[in-house]
């Protein structure tokens, strides 16, 4: 009869190293075996020297009116002031904070939704710039020639090639949207323009 | 200064941007030296983390020195040579003045179920982060602590996330001595995990990937088995084999939210933004791992639910613990195993690139090119 795997009995495994092999093998085995060495353990320390001489940290003095969580009791003494909410994006965005916990599904897909239409703005104002958007310095795809892009997929045994294909479009459809919608809008306009 | 720039979905910038200011008495300003990209970058670089906003500056990995300081700060002096955990916190609120000082509730107005974190969105508090010359370091007396004078700048970067987040989710796999740990994931955090994984006593260390250079780095670099998953119809039933049919005693998910394997679950996630996350290996964990066993999760996951097989982890009566990790907590007994020579972690980075080449790095580091493992960012100035 074949040898019954370990789980149908109430054998342990055998090992496949002494722990001497193991450590001879591998530099430092062992060394945090023992539970109390291990800093994150136990997961909670009340008490520990973190450096802070506050109960409460002082506040941060608020530039703008700064969004937050409703789940929060109040604007967090301390935030970032990075890119303050603007445009169409920025409504959208204060909306989720100001309507939607957390814990609502709509909080997140509306940022997310802020997040598609922010980019959308975005690119549009930079064509009133000096420096638009550029798609191809900006995704670093010519990196691919430099940086050894076919053979790096090429004969390898790799699980994203068979969706790498969607991010161009992910990329480019958009911009070729808005170049047809360009090229309709002008035409649109020609057929009605009074000969 | 010279700043990146995220400009939407898979492009990004260097711009010239105003050197921030001190804006609470705790402040400092940091001029940047090194940097680098972490995996979970490319998860904002996607455009899959919700408030990611036009002209924020990513980066949440960083060392440098000490420009200027705050009215109240008393640990650190302008020139200091200093290295900053990608956690933002207050060091005195209930989680922080607990160790929890990736949960602290004080720095972060957008949401109360993560901390700060530098350049990571305004879900995570709206803070620009260290792809720049200079950066603003909130809570400069709890946060960042001097380089030691022994410590090589690359291994310093390299402690800011990377390796603290791999030595932390060994942790919390709650290994004993002799068990097999599988490792997902053979990225910067998969391979310092597995590394991990031996220190605390793993009899036995496997790691699973489909990316076959990191996996002969998992081999030559933490000394792991290695399974490629795109050769087996199933890598769940390949582990069960591999492990007499008892499965693995502890699992690591290493990888997050773009996991790769399952096209619907990839693309449902990563591509069309449906789910937090692509939860194929923590799903893969769920299942590989033995009844009663420990999952630790370390891979970052947005904050929108995701398909995970909630019924199997509470049928196996499995333990799942996870958290963003606490950077500082961990440093003195890492740097114990730096010294002793247990842990080289620059020993990992393939690519060194000037910030004014950041958005191919980008590219490199997402799609994958030139064996790319972990990529540093050398500031302008440096």
């Amino acid at each position: 009869m074949a040898e019954i795997p370990t789980p149908y009995t109430s054998g342990t495994p055998a090992l496949k190293e002494t722990a001497e092999e193991l450590r001879a093998r591998i530099p430092g085995w062992g060394v945090d075996l023992d539970p109390a060495d291990r800093p994150s353990y136990p997961r909670e320390q009340p008490g520990i020297e973190t450096g802070a001489r506050w109960d409460f940290p002082e506040r941060q003095p608020e530039k703008w009116p700064r969004e937050r969580s409703v789940e929060h009791a109040f604007v967090t003494p301390v935030f970032g002031t990075s890119t303050p909410p603007k445009g169409i994006s920025g409504a959208l965005r204060k909306y989720a904070y100001r309507k939607y916990s957390e814990g609502r599904a709509a909080h997140w897909l509306v940022l997310i939704a802020a997040d598609r239409v922010d980019a959308w703005e975005s690119h549009l104002r930079s064509f009133a710039t000096l420096r638009p958007d550029n798609p191809v310095t900006e995704t670093g795809v010519l990196s691919e020639f430099s940086h050894h892009g076919a053979s790096s997929r090429v004969g390898k045994k790799r699980a994203d090639i068979n969706h790498q294909w969607i991010d161009p479009i992910l990329v480019g459809a958009p911009w070729a949207l808005a170049g047809l919608g360009a090229v309709v809008a002008l035409r649109t306009l020609r057929k009605h323009r009074p000969a | 200064m010279r700043s990146m720039v995220y400009r939407g979905p898979y492009k990004v910038r260097v711009e010239e941007k105003d050197i921030p200011q001190i804006e609470h008495p705790n402040d400092a300003i940091v001029q940047v030296k090194l940097g680098a990209i972490c995996g979970s970058d490319l998860h904002l670089y996607h455009g899959m983390m919700p408030d990611t906003r036009v002209g924020m500056t990513f980066g949440h990995e960083f060392v440098g020195v000490v420009h200027e300081v705050g009215s109240s700060v008393q640990n650190l002096e302008v020139g200091d040579r200093v290295m900053v955990p990608f956690n933002i916190y207050c060091g005195s609120c209930y989680f922080c003045s607990r160790g929890l000082y990736s949960n602290c509730h004080n720095v972060n107005p957008n949401a109360t179920a993560v901390g700060g974190i530098y350049g990571y969105s305004h879900t995570c508090g709206g803070y620009d982060g260290g792809q720049a010359e200079f950066v603003r370091v909130p809570f400069a007396d709890v946060g960042p602590t001097k380089i030691p004078d022994w410590m090589d700048e690359e291994d310093a970067v390299l402690l800011t996330d990377a390796l603290p987040t791999g030595y932390f989710g060994a942790q919390l796999g709650d290994i004993a001595e002799g068990d097999t740990v599988v490792v997902f994931g053979a990225g910067p955090v998969g391979l310092f995990a597995a590394k991990s994984a031996w220190l605390m006593g793993a009899g036995r260390v496997i790691v699973i990937d489909h990316l076959e250079y990191r996996l002969e780095k998992a081999r030559s670099f933490a000394h792991a088995e290695t399974y490629n998953f795109v050769e087996y119809d199933d890598i769940v039933v390949h582990l069960k084999k591999a492990t007499d049919y008892l499965g693995a005693d502890v699992v690591i998910d290493a990888v997050g939210a773009e996991a790769d394997g399952n096209f619907l679950q990839h693309v449902t996630s990563s591509k069309l933004k449906l789910q937090g996350g692509s939860p194929i290996a923590l799903n893969w964990a769920i299942d590989s791992v033995r009844k009663g066993g420990t999952v630790s999760v370390v891979g970052a996951y947005g904050p929108l639910f995701s398909a995970v097989k909630f019924g199997d982890a509470m049928n196996k009566g499995l333990t799942l613990r996870m958290n963003q990790c606490p950077v500082k907590r961990q440093w003195p007994r890492l740097f114990e195993h730096i010294r002793n020579g247990h842990l080289k972690p620059s020993d990992i980075v393939t690519h060194r690139i000037p910030l004014e080449h950041i958005a191919e790095g980008y590219h490199i580091f997402s799609a994958k090119l030139d064996d790319c493992i972990k990529p540093l960012i050398v500031a302008t100035s440096a």
